[in-house]
């Protein structure tokens, strides 16, 4: 209990004292994180919508394949993303193993089938009469299903959480193609690990709270997002 | 004058790679300003064939014709669906508040804001439901919603209306007052009305002509009074059951 008050108090000498190293995490875990969420949420709610309201040959098998992702291994993640960017792999002339960028990539691996998968379900449990009394309404294609994703979005703002809350959690592919290089691509939950094999709980814990906090921030801010506007 | 025609109008669903006719239709026209009832027993393809008129749903075959333009066989335009209105039997209201939910279809036509106000406006007074403008749709009882239905499909001001039996899922009292309102605007706006039922307490009471559908077919069509008095002997089964009703 004490190591817990220890990290807690640390956490704040942390942040009160501006402490540029922890600063650099923070931010670097805070940029890596949004632009993975904002990937996985452009390309991840334009194909939910396309699997949740279409029919297809495949379909069935495209839908198995996202479930599948959904429960990804990060270190898997990792694995396939360290292969795509090893020197002699496809993508090795462009040298972004142990970026940011390549954390970046790894992470929406992650993040993407969540976002696709909640999004498919969401549109599949949409009422199909809903559909038919939009087009009778007079909507386009378009406006459709522009009026179905404001229908929907409680359940859109609950796939981005997710799919955020797995960012932020991974710490397995984030070591693997980021390689915690310091003042490169070291970031919360990577510097956590790094803290805790050197025996330095108080710092961990520290950390720890940190990543809470911004967790729970963006939460907080989603949250009353998608609550906000609800009277019922 | 007919504005809307219907001829050897088939349509079939496919179910394991089997074909089956759920409706053909050899002629139907509805004429301007009148309400036409559709009557027969469940799964007689009363809602298939308003959602084929209703252009909701795409025939196998046959012509369709709308204002003297043939617009079956053929890519139907959004302007000519946006010309027609479309009721269900579920109110299916949007997750926002009463206003919100009769300016969608005005909203979706582009009309001005202040237009929209009026419209809406005028349309929530027609309907007696002004006062619950604010109120979320999720709040309201099953027959405010549909008369909230029934305002947003009318402020479109459309050239043909259809009802697919919009007051199934009221009570008794409930469906009287809102039928005696709706009733009165229809008569009062002239506008062509396509009244699917299967109650003919209903039908007698709105429409001026009936046609009788069984098993995807008219079997009998004329005046709602002469079709009820005498009908043939294809409808004389599923009519004479409400008989004993009606002289209640």
């Amino acid at each position: 209990m004490e190591l817990v008050w220890e990290g807690f108090k640390k956490a704040l000498e942390m942040i009160m004292t501006g402490d540029p190293e922890i600063l650099h995490i923070t931010w670097l875990t805070l940029r890596v994180s949004m632009t993975a969420t904002l990937i996985s949420v452009i390309m991840g709610i334009p194909l939910g919508v396309i699997l949740g309201l279409t029919t297809f040959p495949g379909r069935k098998l495209i839908v198995t394949i996202i479930n599948i992702g959904m429960g990804l291994p990060p270190v898997v993640a990792g694995l396939w993303v360290t292969l795509l960017l090893w020197r002699s792999g496809p993508l090795g002339q462009h040298a972004l193993l142990y970026t940011p960028t390549a954390i970046i990539a790894a992470q929406v691996l992650v993040s993407l089938p969540i976002i696709i998968g909640l999004t498919t379900s969401a549109f599949q449990q949409i009422d199909h009469r809903l559909r038919m009394q939009i087009k009778a309404l007079g909507a386009s294609r378009w406006q459709s299903v522009l009026i179905l994703l404001k229908e929907s979005r409680l359940a859109i703002l609950a796939a981005i959480m997710a799919g955020l809350g797995r960012v932020l959690a991974e710490v397995g592919a984030s070591m693997m193609v980021g390689g915690n290089i310091k003042g490169e691509t070291r970031i919360l939950t990577t510097a956590m690990v790094m803290e805790v094999s050197k025996g330095n709980f108080d710092i961990a814990i520290a950390l720890s709270f940190i990543l809470m906090a911004l967790a729970f921030l963006i939460t907080f801010l989603l949250t009353y997002l998608q609550q906000g506007k609800k009277s019922v | 004058m007919n504005i809307y025609e219907m001829n050897e109008v088939r349509y079939h669903i496919r179910m394991k790679k089997k074909s089956r006719q759920l409706l053909y239709v050899d002629r139907l026209a509805l004429n301007q300003s009148e309400i036409l009832g559709v009557i027969g027993p469940n799964g007689a393809g009363k809602s298939t064939l308003l959602k084929v008129m209703a252009l909701l749903a795409t025939p196998t075959s046959g012509t369709i014709t709308y204002r003297g333009q043939q617009i079956y066989p053929g890519t139907v335009s959004l302007a000519t669906r946006r010309k027609m209105a479309t009721v269900f039997q579920q109110p299916l209201l949007l997750n926002t508040s009463v206003y919100h939910n009769i300016a969608v279809g005005l909203k979706l036509r582009n009309v001005s804001r202040k237009e929209q106000r009026e419209r809406v406006q005028r349309w929530m007074e027609m309907f007696n439901i002004a006062h619950l403008a604010k109120q979320h749709a999720y709040t309201l009882s099953g027959g405010e919603s549909q008369r909230v239905s029934l305002a947003r499909a009318l402020v479109l001001q459309p050239d043909i209306l259809f009802l697919d039996e919009p007051f199934s899922a009221l009570d008794f009292p409930t469906k009287q007052e809102l039928m005696k309102d709706l009733i009165q605007v229809l008569r009062q706006t002239r506008t062509t009305t396509l009244f699917v039922s299967h109650d003919l307490l209903e039908i007698k009471q709105m429409a001026d002509r009936l046609i009788v559908l069984m098993n995807g077919r008219i079997t009998q069509e004329g005046q709602a009074e002469q079709v009820i008095r005498d009908p043939n002997e294809q409808a004389q089964p599923f009519l004479n059951k409400w008989k004993d009703t009606l002289i209640v």
